[in-house]
This record gives C-alpha cells, sequence and structure tokens, in this order.
C-alpha cells in the first residue's frame, strides 16, 4: 500500500513540474484567468479603453440590460400566470451553471438547443406566453441575465454521446469556406488570431462574452447575430437566427473556448 | 425614458473632489441614419441637456451632440462643504425630462 502512495506522489509531483514547463511557453499569468492554455477571452485583444468599460460594473452598459433582465424574471406572464421566479426561484442559484453548459441536448426535439431557445421553450409550453423574438430586447435582456448568473465560471459544454454529431457538424462549418471571399471562420479566428483585418485586430472569436455589448451595435448582441455578421462580411449568405447550422456551430465554438471564464456581459468594439 | 443609473460615494470629505458617476439607457438617435425598409431618414432623437445641481445651486452642465453614443455614461467631479440632495437632470429633444436625486453625506 505505500509503495502505490509513494508512486502515486512522484507522478503528481512530475505532472506538476510538466505543467509549470507547459505553462511557462505561453505568456503564462500576463491575461490570469482570461487565458487558458492557447485560448485568450477576446478580452485579451480588446483596448485598454473597452477594457475598463467592461471591468467597471458600473460604467458597463451591458448591467442595464442585466437589471431589466432581472425585472422580467419575476415578471408573471402568459395564461399560464406564470413568471420564470415561479419554477427557478432565485436565478443566481437556479441559474448558475447554465451559461457554461448550453447548447445542451434536447431529448424530445432529439437535437440541441441553447439559452434562447431554452427561455422560449419555457415562455410557450411553461408560460403559455408568446415567445420572444430573437434579438429583441426582452430576449436580450433574459438571455444577458441568465447568462451572467454564471459570470466568472469556465466554460464547459458536453460533446461526447448523443451531442457528437451534432459536435461534428458545427467543426465541420467551422473548417467549411464559404462566400464569395471563399473564407472559414478558422481562417480569421485560428490561422490569424492576433493580426489585423483592415484597422480591427482579430480575436480568437470565442463565444465566453456573449451576449455582447457590442460599442459598433450601440447594445448587446446575441452570438447568432455575430455569427450573421461574420457569415456576411465573406459574402456569404447568413443562416436564421436559432437555425440548427448556427446552434451546432455554437457548440463547437463554446467548446473551443473550453475552460474560458464567461463574462457576460461582456464589452467589445 | 428609462431610469437613470447614479453613484456617488457613501460620504465625502468637507471640501474635497469626488466622483459622481450617471449611466442612462437611451437610443441617442443621431438624426443621419435611413430606414433601410423605406429609405427615410430616421429623426434625431437624443439627450440634448445634462445638468446636476447640489442644494439648489448649478454645480455642473452639459450640452450633448448626436455624437455622443447610446446609453451615454457620464462622470464628473464636485466638492461639498455640507450635506445636502444632489439633483440630476437628462433633458432629451422632446423636451421630456427624467430626474435623479442622491444624497451627498458629507462627514468630518
Amino acid at each position: 500500500m505505500k509503495k502505490v502512495k509513494i508512486v502515486l506522489a512522484t507522478t503528481a509531483t512530475a505532472l506538476l513540474v510538466a505543467g509549470a514547463w507547459a505553462g511557462s511557453s505561453f505568456a503564462a499569468g500576463k491575461w490570469g484567468e482570461k487565458q487558458v492554455e492557447d485560448r485568450r477571452s477576446g478580452y485579451t485583444y480588446a483596448q485598454p479603453e473597452t477594457r475598463g468599460i467592461q471591468d467597471d460594473d458600473f460604467q458597463n452598459p451591458g448591467m442595464v440590460w442585466v437589471d431589466d433582465g432581472e425585472a422580467l424574471w419575476s415578471k408573471v406572464d402568459g395564461k399560464a400566470g406564470k413568471a420564470c421566479a415561479t419554477c427557478h426561484e432565485d436565478a443566481a442559484k437556479s441559474m448558475k451553471t447554465v451559461g457554461t453548459s448550453y447548447p445542451k441536448f434536447d431529448k424530445k426535439l432529439g437535437k440541441p438547443q441553447n439559452i434562447e431557445q431554452q427561455i422560449n421553450e419555457c415562455r410557450t409550453q411553461r408560460m403559455q406566453a408568446k415567445p420572444y423574438k430573437w434579438e429583441s430586447h426582452e430576449m436580450l435582456a433574459m438571455t444577458t441575465y441568465v447568462r451572467h448568473q454564471s459570470r466568472g465560471l469556465p466554460m464547459s459544454v458536453k460533446v461526447d454521446g448523443e451531442m457528437a454529431p451534432f459536435f461534428e457538424k458545427g467543426k465541420a462549418f467551422y473548417n467549411q469556406r464559404r462566400g464569395l471571399l471563399d473564407m472559414a471562420c478558422k481562417h480569421c479566428h485560428q490561422d490569424n488570431a492576433g493580426g489585423q483585418i483592415r484597422a480591427n485586430i482579430l480575436s480568437q472569436g470565442q463565444s465566453n462574452g456573449f451576449p455582447v455589448y457590442r460599442l459598433k451595435w450601440q447594445k448587446p448582441g446575441s452570438l447568432h447575430r455575430r455569427f450573421r455578421g461574420c457569415n456576411k462580411q465573406v459574402r456569404a449568405a447568413p443562416y436564421k437566427n436559432g437555425s440548427d447550422e448556427y446552434v451546432n456551430l455554437e457548440l463547437f465554438v463554446n467548446w473551443r473556448g473550453r475552460g474560458l471564464p464567461v463574462e457576460t456581459p461582456a464589452v467589445r468594439n | 425614458m428609462a431610469k437613470p443609473r447614479v453613484k456617488v460615494p457613501k460620504s465625502v470629505k468637507k471640501g474635497e473632489a469626488f466622483e459622481v458617476k450617471t449611466l442612462i439607457k437611451h437610443k441617442m438617435e443621431t438624426g443621419q441614419r435611413k430606414n433601410k425598409k423605406t429609405g427615410k431618414m430616421i429623426p434625431r432623437f437624443i439627450i440634448a441637456k445634462f445638468a446636476a445641481e447640489f442644494d439648489g445651486k448649478m454645480v455642473f452642465e452639459s450640452d450633448w451632440h448626436p455624437a455622443i453614443s447610446a446609453n451615454p455614461y457620464m462622470a464628473f467631479y464636485m466638492k461639498a462643504d455640507k450635506s445636502g440632495p444632489l439633483t440630476m437632470k437628462w433633458t432629451d429633444d422632446k423636451g421630456k425630462t427624467v430626474e435623479a436625486t442622491s444624497k451627498i453625506n458629507v462627514s468630518g
């Protein structure tokens, strides 16, 4: 028994040493928790002024949507006379890991669902209320509020088992050339992250800050809105918000940023 | 207009400068954008004036123009010799106003 313990202890030391060595090959510690191995949050590519807006919760305009979402959380809506809070009670507890784990597999639909779709499923089926429109004020406020509850927690989507085929589809989408410019997601965000595209610095395209308050948009926007923007920029026909293609892509992109802390509502240029 | 967010220190020292932070949700429509569907210009609609009064006396005032971003954040410094209410007022193009009052507590 003693021998086993010693062996274990030695292995642990070896791992620690290996970890320290691996860490030193990256700009270790420069970005703190905003960097995991070679994965960097979009925060680390943003200008210092933009980071400053995100760091100060008062100055961060995305927090206004968090407040609006909090008000909607306990607002009764629909024929069933329910609010989100009727079932889920305190969002700080019940929604705590939601932002890290979606899209999740939905058994009834037989495919993954993201947070927006889950909110609308709750609204139409449990609350018997009208579904929120994508990118409407209510949808953005509710998604921002829900995902904000996971702020600081590491992203960890499930990609094995029944999720595997959808993960593969998302990965294929990511690497597929498209549009008149014949570019795939990976050409900018994997091969050229840190480089420039005109005056903009390309980030790794991580999803940990979404819904993100974009200064260009002057309001928060969903990840799918960002996908549509990217697709349009390579002159490809964008898919619809909430389409299967984008949910699969969201799954893959969330996996790419595994371990990065959720930053919702992040502020980007 | 939405309810503004205001942050003042819990207590301030007499005669010492302190920061007041404000943020209000507003579209700040510049008047230079077109409605893509109809091709018509979207009329300008911004908050054009921000003013702060401390104890009935003007301490800060600014005129805002179309280049101010949406959801404008405004922070300024002021001094106070005695405790009193700080009233801030935002006025938009249509003359509509919204007010917020914060208590300034002067200690020592």
